[in-house]
């Protein structure tokens, strides 16, 4: 019963996933509507079977602005879990192997930026190096390395104590052999887990930071950005904070459902549905 | 323990000099001139240069470091660029109202995540878990910075329930309190879940129950209450975030607290203030983490004897 259930959520997440990345990457050609349209003297306008989510303050469709929006999001959570993932990947390998005085540095490293509760610190970076898409990246991926870091330097510090691993070294495989081929892989089933839910992590990252004006730039449409306009109008047109919001949730929970199927799956005595 | 106790304390000085070094530097990640980027692109030349003369920043790097440093120890974060008054007068003044913030933040989620969490186990595999943990889920992947305008339309606006913003009574705290805790407490309701469950798998329980002792009793007055350590564990390594989410909450109610003296000293490019709030926070956070660490030690022997 619990398996079923885990696994209908990891489904459901799947879909949600799926059906965003299609919708965003089609975007252009589903709609006959172009975000930058726009149309002044019906500004503020509610939901239409014209226009599905309503016309935003400068009367272009929010349909189509949340749809580039997704755009924007996702292009920033892969971007952001890619470089994370590998720099925190290389890092944590060479780490867990050589250890010594090597863990040693890195450790202290990864300890100072630690004690820095995630966000504050990408809102630190981003208001010193300006408000834009490339600079909440460098800021995301600044504070999104150090948990990939942790997570593969634990499974190579398992991972290089393996029979397996020690013959690869007795037969004279060199270090990046030994890494890449033989102890990475031990790696990868977590770190898609984390990866998915990092995904999750950096989309709502990327929307708050865009929220308090210090990511995207209007006019590029951005979730957070659609959201923190909209709040000068929460009384007389709602539809322009409550589709970008519920869009957001949607995929995050999207993110957040497959991530956690993924790691009942992997360890199912240690995923969250016990 | 007192060998924890030092040898703990003594491991938490490098990362405040780690955290202190990059606060030093975040004003040098400034591109171009830092005191250009403060007065902006049309400042006279001389006030461009009597701004990095009271910034410090025509000294040495190292004497710059060093004077921050020995500054920071004394509790001496500079002066507002845009006020003229003490970087740390300022953010104290706005301490409490943040930490009133984040408290009734942790209360508001502690009340949801523990009978939910209780729910889950003791239904588990159930309609009743089921929902819960989609519940949390949802609570988890909900922004902050969207659920607060709304709770404010409905409760403040459409019913009038409640102010829209500010401070001052227990009402104007009500719905930051609900829309900061809200994500806390869909973690915390996992996480009860989880640790009450393995609590009830122990001996003790079963044992309890074989006495006679009713389901309610061995899971409210056993079971829950030893799942209980690590869940205050939990609690309290999740302050971060919430001094993070405070940091959105307070702009979006504008609660006059140190989350939204950054956010709008970063609009004024006040960076003196930006430094000694991001400061401020990492501290707090390490010394919370420090403050668990040591109080899990105390309860749990076994962690200082590792």
């Amino acid at each position: 019963m619990t398996l079923r259930l885990g696994s209908g959520q990891a489904r459901a997440g799947a879909v949600i996933v799926a059906v965003v990345f299609l919708a965003a990457i089609g975007a252009p050609w589903l709609l006959p509507w172009d975000a930058a349209t726009q149309d002044l003297p019906n500004r503020l306008q509610g939901p239409t079977w014209e226009h599905w989510f309503g016309l935003d303050e400068l009367g272009r469709d929010i349909l189509a602005r949340v749809l580039l929006g997704a755009r924007v999001s996702l292009i920033v959570g892969l971007v952001v879990v890619g470089v994370s993932s590998i720099v925190g990947m290389a890092v944590g390998a060479v780490s867990g192997y050589y250890g010594g005085h090597v863990d040693q540095l890195i450790g202290r490293v990864m300890d100072v930026l630690m004690a820095f509760p995630g966000m504050l610190l990408a809102i630190a970076l981003v208001a010193v190096l300006g408000p834009s898409l490339v600079n909440v990246v460098i800021a995301l991926a600044v504070i999104g390395w150090v948990g990939y870091a942790r997570l593969v330097r634990g499974q190579v510090l398992r991972a290089r104590e393996f029979e397996y691993v020690t013959a690869a070294r007795a037969l004279g495989a060199n270090t990046f052999r030994i890494l890449a081929r033989h102890v990475l892989p031990t790696a990868l089933p977590p770190l898609l887990v984390q990866a998915t839910l990092g995904m999750a992590g950096a989309i709502l990252a990327e929307a708050a930071l865009s929220f308090l004006g210090l990511g995207v730039q209007p006019p590029t449409p951005s979730w957070g950005t659609m959201i923190n306009g909209g709040r000068v109008h929460l009384l007389d047109a709602p539809h322009l904070t409550v589709f970008p919001g519920l869009f957001l949730a949607i995929v995050v929970l999207g993110f957040n459902f497959l991530g956690d199927g993924l790691r009942d799956a992997i360890d199912p005595h240690r995923g969250s549905r016990g | 323990m007192l060998r924890y106790l030092v040898r703990r304390l003594l491991l938490t000085i490098p990362v405040l000099l780690g955290v202190a070094t990059l606060v030093f530097s975040l004003i040098h990640l400034v591109p171009g001139d830092p005191a250009q980027a403060m007065l902006g692109d049309g400042a006279a030349p001389q006030d461009i240069a009597e701004l990095r003369k009271n910034l410090g920043l025509d000294r040495p790097l190292l004497e710059q470091y060093v004077t921050f440093l020995r500054h920071a120890v004394t509790g001496d974060l500079g002066r507002s660029f845009r006020t003229g008054q003490p970087v740390t007068t300022m953010i104290v003044e706005r301490v409490p109202a943040t930490a009133e913030l984040a408290v009734a933040a942790m209360i508001v989620a502690i009340l949801i995540a523990i009978p939910l969490g209780v729910v889950a186990a003791v239904w588990r595999g159930t309609a009743a878990d089921y929902g819960a943990m989609t519940f949390a889920l949802a609570g988890v992947s909900i922004p902050n910075f969207w659920l607060g305008p709304l709770l404010a339309i409905v409760f403040a606006v459409e019913l009038g329930w409640l102010p829209v913003s500010g401070r001052g009574t227990l009402a104007h705290l009500v719905l930051p309190a609900v829309s900061l805790g809200l994500a806390l407490a869909a973690i915390l309701a996992r996480m009860t879940r989880a640790s009450l469950l393995e609590e009830l798998r122990e001996l003790y329980v079963r044992a309890a129950r074989a006495r006679g002792v009713s389901r309610a009793v061995a899971v409210t007055a056993h079971a829950l209450r030893n799942s209980m350590v690590p869940l205050l564990t939990i609690v309290a390594l999740q302050f971060g975030a919430v001094l993070t989410g405070a940091v959105i909450t307070e702009t979006i109610f504008a609660w006059p607290g140190i989350g939204r003296l950054l956010i709008q000293s970063i609009g004024f490019r006040d960076y003196p203030m930006v430094q000694g709030c991001i400061l401020l926070i990492a501290v707090t956070y390490v010394t919370v983490n420090l403050i668990t660490d040591l109080m899990y030690g105390v309860l749990d022997p076994r962690i200082r004897l590792e």
